[in-house]
């Protein structure tokens, strides 16, 4: 049964950096079917409509973290996202915001990579085992502790969401001090007083203030305002004891 | 040679952006109405300590008009600070087992909430107990 075909007005930033000096807005008039994503809206104009629209995308089943950008100015994967919500009104699609804009939807992901290999985002072993040892064993409750810290796709959305990192992009930001809290709150690691220096550092937890809105955009309910300033309390006890306590990490 | 040119957008106006910004800086802009009140309770002690009729005059001001509208202004501020607060408190709480299971973020703010209930009620009470 055929839908009678109906149009939506998508407005995309685009930013060529060979002949834009600064991002310009342009319509398409994009036809569509209820079961049509954001993401399917904006590859409909760069197979049929104009093949120099740039953006990222891979799974389209909200697991790579690719398709994020700004819709109707909050962050979003494009792919989760239906066009049938913004209809009969029209929508806008920009880069994700607080990162630099490499090319139309597609932005300059290399701070965020570099800030995640900085704090080690893989189980470092409190005591190494032998095959023979077997596995580390963990219960449901130690289990949890680190489980939805874990869900993080690396998708930058809370990075678009977080105005302390648009305003110094030297803080660490969400997704990156969410997973060093998921690598540190793991019983099964050990690498927790490294990765703290950072933590505790004033790019760390302390550039959090609380907003929230990161959680609130996670489209995998990662949560890292609570990862972020269950933090702060050891950071400030870890502050005041440092000359007291020997070997107290951080600076 | 790159062709790159990376652009960064302005942050001008950021809190303007979204609604969920507007109320993150109205919560923080409560901290200003939390201040002034703790100004107008300070001045009490200072009159107090310049003798009974200064004290008494600092208590006669408190019952104006223009002292009586400020304090319900105040009022309704500490409401949304008290809220906007504890609804946060979730986020800044490690994860907890009861009876092994997860305490739930509605349960964090809901007991803080009662909490603040409870403490203004007894303040009330206590205070009304005071002035028979």
């Amino acid at each position: 049964m055929a839908d009678a075909e109906k149009i939506i007005e998508i407005e995309v930033l685009r930013y060529r950096p060979e002949q834009d000096k600064e991002p310009v807005w342009q319509t398409y008039k994009v036809p569509f079917t209820d079961d049509m994503s954001v993401l399917q809206g904006v590859q409909y104009i760069k197979d049929y409509l104009d093949g120099t629209v740039s953006f990222r995308w891979s799974c389209r089943m909200a697991i790579c973290g690719s398709c994020g950008m700004m819709i109707d100015g909050k962050p979003k994967l494009s792919c989760k996202t239906f066009l049938r919500e913004y209809y009969p009104g029209k929508l806008r699609v920009e880069a994700l915001a607080h990162l630099p804009i490499e090319r139309d939807l597609i932005v300059d992901a290399g701070d965020f990579v570099k800030k995640l290999e900085s704090i080690k985002p893989y189980i470092i072993p409190k005591e190494p085992r032998t095959l023979e040892q077997g596995e580390y064993r963990q219960t449901p409750e130690q289990r949890e502790k680190y489980e939805q810290y874990s869900s993080c796709i690396n998708c930058m959305l809370c990075y678009a969401a977080c105005p302390q990192y648009g305003l110094n992009p030297k803080f660490t930001g969400p997704g990156v001090l969410a997973l060093l809290h998921r690598y540190n709150a793991d019983s099964r690691d050990g690498g927790s007083a490294e990765r703290l220096e950072l933590g505790y550092a004033d790019e760390g937890f302390w550039g959090c203030t609380a907003v929230g809105y990161c959680s609130e955009v996670c489209p995998k309910g990662v949560d890292p305002a609570n990862a972020i300033n269950q933090n702060k309390m050891n950071s400030a006890i870890n502050y005041f004891t440092r000359f007291v306590t020997p070997g107290g990490a951080g600076k | 040679m790159s062709n790159r040119r990376p652009y960064v957008r302005s942050m001008d106006g950021w809190w303007k952006r979204d609604v969920y910004f507007i109320r993150y800086m109205a919560r923080e802009v409560t901290a200003l109405f939390v201040a002034a009140y703790a100004v107008v309770l300070l001045v009490g002690v200072l009159r107090l300590s310049q003798g009974q009729a200064a004290y008494e005059a600092w208590l006669q001001a408190l019952k104006s008009t223009p002292s009586l509208v400020f304090h319900l202004i105040l009022l309704a501020t500490f409401v949304y600070h008290t809220w906007s607060w504890f609804n946060i408190m979730p986020k800044t709480m490690p994860i907890m087992f009861v009876g092994g299971k997860r305490v739930q973020p509605g349960t964090i703010t809901g007991t803080g909430l009662a909490a603040a209930v409870v403490a203004c009620l007894a303040v009330f009470f206590i205070v009304r107990g005071m002035h028979p």
